[in-house]
């Protein structure tokens, strides 16, 4: 069978179930292309000989219940993965490989899935354009020398080019839904406590989720009902009923109240995402959803909120980095000296700074003044979405403010790499779901995102919404193998 | 609000890592830019809010106490940069 990745997972899954591919010429598939593909840079370690074996192995006594059934896959390198290096994108953990393995990857493997390596992201997950990895910048498959966005830029560029069938990412501020924008895929931020953060590196404890990332919503739904379990080794997992979220996806969406929030139109918001929203809402009433004007009126406040919160918890997580342990090591004269040495040379500019922040918003004499502060107005924040939900089912904003733009545009300006995030944050620090589809094009032919933020816990809602709006916008990534020679 | 030299300086003890003075003034001026933009929470009173500090409204389950995963000795010193035995190695701590 020919053009084997050029299938969505759900085909991937039925022909392997029904014996039409084995698990061996899927994987072989993937792995040539992906080899062939190493200008775009998206994998940190590949383990394709290891891939291989597995998928012969499956062969020989292939367990078609499985959901996943040898299916390969290629994961964030934000996830520890037993006797596979785990590096977060950073140089400080550029040699460990972890003794144990995620809860969320686990999943995945119990499941019949099959391994193929370790894709690329922002250092600890701190980037909107996969430029902080120690590993290099990322190419999106849309268009040479333009960013996959980030932090997830590996997960969204591998699954934009076909390089895996599906994967997965984390998401703090937006990591998994604006680099889906910015290459035409399907990414699913989880409710906050729907996926065990167990064995994943920790950037901002209390807004880190794991998702999936997808070709499309279908694909989307059946790995969500994969990785969301309750864990009780992780304090914050929430035992809640988990639906199978494939089974229940239903395009009728007849009578669903979707919210406008009209905080979201920020200033200088270009045309064309503009005209994408309004787009974006005359879908949803095509699909018998009826659109309710709303107002979340601490939208603007959410950016600086979480330019406080997540550097906080960051510095806080990241203090285990002490050359001791494990991971990258400087010598210096004494302990003190080692420890500044090794965190100098060992994280990279943007960590530094969010590491620096942190501190400073946690130190003596500022605690009140910035963390409380952004504390409060993350009560607000929420308070905002639980007053829209007495209204509305879901809610349809633009994931991104603009359009992929190119490597090296905003490396300068922290700030201006920051409002990329303007409109996925808010739903982070209300730990509510949210997922970006794709939805259209701007001038430049490049793709943009919507997004369909639910109800803490309704993530089969917002998937039905997304897979009815789907089939409306009918979205066709403009992708032609520029890289491949 | 202005993040000078020092301040840079003493929060670069506290966050153990060492600058030197071209990296003191770039970070001085970015960690300005950051904080200028940060300054728009002043704009709102929040006497009378409760701090948030967790989204999931569940408390803590309780567990029974007792060892699930044992013999990790080898496991936990595996990736360490440097080792004797059974022990992390770090520079000389006590004269």
């Amino acid at each position: 069978m020919s053009d084997i990745t050029k299938q969505s997972l759900s085909e991937l899954v039925e022909n392997i179930k029904s014996k039409k591919l084995s698990s061996s010429e899927v994987t072989k598939a993937f792995v040539e292309r992906s080899e062939k593909s190493k200008e775009l840079n998206a994998y940190i370690t590949e383990d394709y000989a290891n891939a291989l074996n597995k998928a012969k192995k499956f062969d020989e006594k292939p367990n078609l219940d499985l959901k996943l059934p040898g299916i390969p896959m290629a994961v964030k390198d934000l996830f520890c993965t037993r006797d596979l290096r785990t590096t977060a994108g950073s140089k400080i953990l550029n040699n460990f490989v972890p003794t144990y393995e995620s809860t969320v990857t686990q999943n995945i493997w119990n499941e019949g899935a099959i391994l193929m390596g370790k894709l690329n992201c922002d250092e600890f997950a701190m980037g909107s354009s996969n430029e902080t990895s120690f590993f290099g910048n990322v190419q999106n498959p849309i268009d040479k020398n333009l960013v996959p966005g980030g932090s997830s830029g590996g997960s969204s560029s591998a699954v934009a080019a076909q390089l895996t069938p599906i994967t997965i990412g984390t998401d703090t501020g937006g990591s998994i839904r604006q680099p889906a924008s910015f290459t035409g895929t399907v990414g699913l931020k989880p409710t906050y406590g729907s996926c065990s953060r167990y064995g994943i590196v920790a950037f901002a404890s209390s807004l880190d989720q794991a998702g999936p990332m997808a070709q499309n919503v279908k694909d989307c739904a059946l790995l969500q009902e994969v990785i969301s379990t309750y864990d009780e080794k992780d304090s914050t997992s929430i035992d809640f009923k988990r639906n199978e979220y494939s089974k229940e996806l239903t395009k009728d969406i007849k009578g669903k109240k979707i919210g406008i929030p009209k905080e979201y139109r920020v200033d200088g918001m270009p045309k064309e995402i503009e005209d994408l929203w309004k787009k974006g809402i005359e879908y949803a009433k095509d699909c018998g959803a009826e659109i309710i004007d709303i107002s979340l009126p601490h939208t603007n406040y959410a950016l600086p909120t979480y330019y406080i919160v997540a550097p906080a918890e960051a510095s806080s997580n990241l203090a285990r980095y002490d050359g001791v342990k494990y991971g990258f090591r400087a010598e210096g004269e004494n302990l003190i000296d080692m420890y500044e040495k090794t965190r100098s040379e060992g994280f990279g500019a943007e960590v530094q700074r969010r590491i620096m922040i942190g501190t400073y918003v946690l130190s003596s004499g500022y605690y009140d003044a910035y963390y409380l502060k952004a504390q409060k107005v993350r009560k607000l924040i929420k308070n905002d979405f639980d007053d829209a939900y007495k209204k509305v089912d879901a809610i349809l904003t633009p994931s991104t403010p603009s359009s992929a733009f190119k490597i090296g545009e905003k490396t300068n300006d922290p700030v201006s790499m920051y409002l990329n995030d303007i409109f996925t944050v808010p739903v982070n620090l209300a730990g509510l779901p949210g997922i970006s589809i794709p939805a259209g094009h701007d001038a430049k032919g490049y793709p943009l995102g919507l997004q369909i933020i639910g109800k803490a816990f309704d993530e089969q809602n917002i998937l039905n919404i997304a897979y009815a709006m789907e089939e409306k916008i009918n979205f066709k990534n403009n992708i032609n193998d520029w890289w491949i020679k | 609000m202005s993040i000078d030299l020092k301040t840079i300086k003493h929060i670069s003890k506290l966050s153990r890592i060492s600058v030197d003075e071209k990296k003191a003034e770039k970070l001085a001026g970015d960690l300005n830019s950051i904080f200028d933009f940060i300054e728009k929470l002043n704009e709102l009173k929040t006497d009378n809010v409760e701090p948030l500090t967790s989204v999931a409204e569940t408390t803590l389950k309780l567990r029974t106490d007792e060892v699930k995963s044992k013999n990790l000795r080898d496991q936990v010193i595996k990736n360490s940069p440097k080792e004797n035995e059974d022990y992390f190695v770090v520079p000389k701590v006590i004269e």
